[in-house]
């Protein structure tokens, strides 16, 4: 067959080369194909297109101008971001500008303030060295990020006369800061608390079983707010006089717990997701409960849930913002109690301090959300072949 | 749910409250010593973080002025931001040691809450904020205004009484922040505003014309706004009474923070009285003689205090209206220091 062809080809009519690859017809590449093929598909997708192209057109423009091309950049005070012959300017971010180092380190005394900054530098390490899976020695990591980071950071953030820091009461902390010291606590100790009450809830031991049921329910029947609210104004009320518990781990304590019984129906659902021949397999092959757990539940049981889990996590962070009602300043608190100051009562202040709280709350929740995409991919790759 | 919650909560109260009443306070402060202060959580001009997160106010001076008067240092306060919800609990359980929070002194709180309720450092009241084109200069002439304000607060109840008691109609419009009343309000979508009139002159600055509008002179409430501690400790009320009345007595006799010391040589016997060169009224309340001198020196007299945080001299612009002292036709007074 093949010589047969080589020979053809010496015949005058037979093509030396073969013919040029021809375009595809114009209507199936380029712009406007695509434009037909994803926007003006079918009469509903066209419509959904206009809707979506007005919608667009009315709002972007004005997002923009409030957030950009009107915005007033610089300034000391409500000067700058008034109404000037009548005109509104746009976000007022000099208010932002003065008022940044209020909303990421709330009321932590300024000279002090390089041991918050070690605190985030010593955090982002942590979660790099965890997250990023080609780092070095990713088990020290581990060990790193649960024990030795909060450890470090509780006496770098608290205080610890013989390391010469001088002790800074909880109330002084605040901002960015408290946000972050709150989910981070929440985010680390909900996993392993929420397996060990998803576990429990499926165990066969009727005690373990019950009391992790009730936990569960309890916590998971009544909001995060009625929590704190406990946490906050009951508490104190029951325990004697010359006990204080300090307010900020009272809350870090209710969302741990809280957050925990959420994590743990996550947990559940992904143990439920798994045939039930993977347990008999793993018993079949000798392994005892933890170990079976360990080396065949609980890996396929959690990549199950990553998105459920991470679903949690983002709810988590931003639930942090409930602490206002109980008078701690995180995040969202410190720009509240910024927007009201005199200093810089404008028409727009209030607007573009929570236009940044939305900014920085999303990256944050977008960041978590992006590599929980990453790490699906990287572990669905078994599922394709 | 919510009532027998608040009920356990109030009836707990009362056993600690009864658990606590004893002269302890001063001496627990002393030896901690810090003053635990209950404050706003973000309150323009009576409680407020600066930039570099220092409290400022007009409330916050009240506790600094305490601070000063025990330890002649202003600075040794503790600020423990509070909620409306949980400002009680908090000074009931002994979290705080006296709570300056705009806290509206009412009977139902002096009698059931096991709190004592001190001397009014505030005089506010719901006013009315206009138009200026409207030319109307009394509330009276509100008849069939549209009135904005926000939803579900006493500030609805008094526009409410106050309209029918003078048979004026009005519309209320409501909203459920204060940020949106204001904006409504801005907007054109009624013709009044309504909150405390310390709020009126905060929310006039956000407004596109803050000059284009007047607040209006009638104050259709009480809201005497004042310091709170625990029932039953005698000697810590007096020093937290007796540290505004100095503040007061003060700026009554013309002693500023900058005169203070010059004035401890005059001959006057009421100035001689409150910075302590004659008597002994600091040792009496378990502080020194110098207590007053310590807290005009360190914070100021109440004028000093009110100019500076809310009047004439913040951006606030309050005036001093009922705030005013006695003899300036205003309701400050302190009684004598002899």
């Amino acid at each position: 067959m093949n010589t047969q062809v080589v020979s053809a080809s010496s015949k005058a009519y037979v093509r030396q080369e073969p013919a040029a690859v021809l375009p595809p017809p114009g209507s199936l590449i380029g712009p406007l194909a695509w434009i037909r093929d994803n926007l003006f598909s079918s009469p509903s997708n066209i419509l959904l297109t206009v809707v979506a192209a007005a919608v667009a057109y009315i709002s972007i423009p004005g997002f923009l101008n409030f957030l950009i091309f009107d915005a007033v950049w610089t300034g000391a005070d409500r000067e700058a971001c008034i109404a000037k012959d009548g005109v509104v300017p746009g976000a007022c971010w000099a208010f932002v500008r003065e008022r940044v180092n209020f909303f990421i380190y709330g009321f932590y005394p300024v000279d002090q303030r390089w041991r918050v900054d070690v605190f985030f530098v010593l955090g982002a390490i942590g979660v790099a060295w965890m997250l990023w899976l080609k780092a070095p020695r990713r088990d020290i990591g581990m060990i790193y990020f649960l024990v030795v980071l909060p450890l470090v950071s509780y006496y770098l953030l608290g205080g610890a006369d013989w390391l010469g820091l001088s002790a800074v009461d909880t109330a002084r902390w605040g901002g960015l800061m408290v946000t972050l010291v709150v989910a981070g606590v929440g985010i680390v100790a909900s996993l392993p608390l929420g397996i060990l009450l998803a576990l429990g809830r499926r165990s066969k031991l009727p005690v373990i079983k019950f009391f992790s049921v009730m936990f569960i329910e309890f916590v998971r029947g009544v909001p995060l707010i009625t929590v704190l609210f406990m946490a906050n104004t009951m508490l104190p009320l029951f325990l004697p006089d010359n006990i204080t518990v300090d307010k900020l781990l009272r809350a870090l304590v209710g969302i741990g717990l809280f957050a925990s019984a959420y994590m743990a129906e996550v947990v559940r659902a992904g143990l439920q997701a798994l045939p039930k021949g993977q347990y008999e397999g793993a018993m079949a092959m000798g392994l005892g409960y933890w170990q079976m757990m360990r080396l065949i539940i609980l890996p396929q049981a959690l990549k199950v849930t990553i998105p459920n889990i991470v679903n949690t996590y983002i709810g988590l962070f931003k639930d942090t913002s409930l602490l206002l009602i109980v008078g701690i300043f995180d995040f969202l608190k410190a720009i509240e109690t910024a927007r009201i100051d005199p200093q810089w009562a404008a028409p727009t202040t209030s607007t573009t301090g929570y236009a940044f709280a939305a900014i920085v709350y999303f990256l944050f929740c977008y960041g978590m959300a992006s590599y929980a995409r990453a790490m699906e991919r990287r572990l669905s790759v078994a599922d394709k072949r | 749910m919510k009532k027998v919650l608040m009920s356990v909560a109030v009836g707990a109260a009362f056993v600690m409250a009864a658990g606590s009443a004893s002269a302890q306070t001063l001496n627990q402060v002393k030896s901690r010593g810090v003053l635990q202060c209950g404050s706003n959580t973000g309150l323009a001009g009576f409680g407020q973080p600066d930039a570099q997160g220092n409290w400022t106010g007009l409330d916050v001076d009240y506790c600094r002025a305490v601070a000063a008067a025990i330890f002649n240092d202003a600075s040794k306060v503790k600020f423990v931001p509070l909620s409306a919800k949980d400002r009680f609990t908090a000074l009931q359980s002994g979290e705080v040691d006296i709570l300056v929070r705009n806290t509206t002194w009412t009977m139902s709180r002096d009698t059931q809450l096991g709190l004592e309720f001190g001397p009014v450092n505030y005089y506010d009241g719901q006013g009315f904020m206009v138009r200026k084109k409207l030319k109307i200069a009394s509330a009276m002439e509100l008849s069939g205004a549209s009135v904005c304000t926000q939803q579900g607060t006493t500030t609805e109840l008094n526009l409410a009484d106050f309209f029918r008691a003078n048979k004026l109609k009005y519309e209320v419009v409501a909203f459920a922040s204060s940020d949106e009343t204001i904006k409504a309000y801005d907007a054109g979508r009624c013709d009044v505003f309504t909150t405390d009139a310390s709020g009126l002159y905060a929310e006039r600055l956000k407004l596109t014309a803050p000059d284009d509008h007047i607040v209006l002179p009638e104050i259709i409430s009480k809201e005497p706004l004042g310091a709170a501690w625990r029932h039953g400790d005698n000697q810590w009320g007096d020093i937290v009474k007796w540290t505004h009345y100095a503040m007061v007595t003060a700026e009554e006799l013309g002693v500023t923070k900058a005169n203070v010391d010059e004035m401890l040589k005059s001959t006057n016997p009421d100035v001689k009285r409150l910075l302590g060169t004659e008597g002994k009224f600091g040792e009496a309340i378990g502080l020194t003689n110098d207590w007053a001198y310590r807290i005009i020196k360190l914070v100021g007299n109440y004028g000093e205090s009110f100019d500076r945080n809310v009047g004439a001299g913040s951006r606030l612009k309050i005036a001093r209206g009922v705030n005013a002292l006695w003899s300036k036709g205003g309701l400050q007074y302190a009684p004598p220091i002899r």
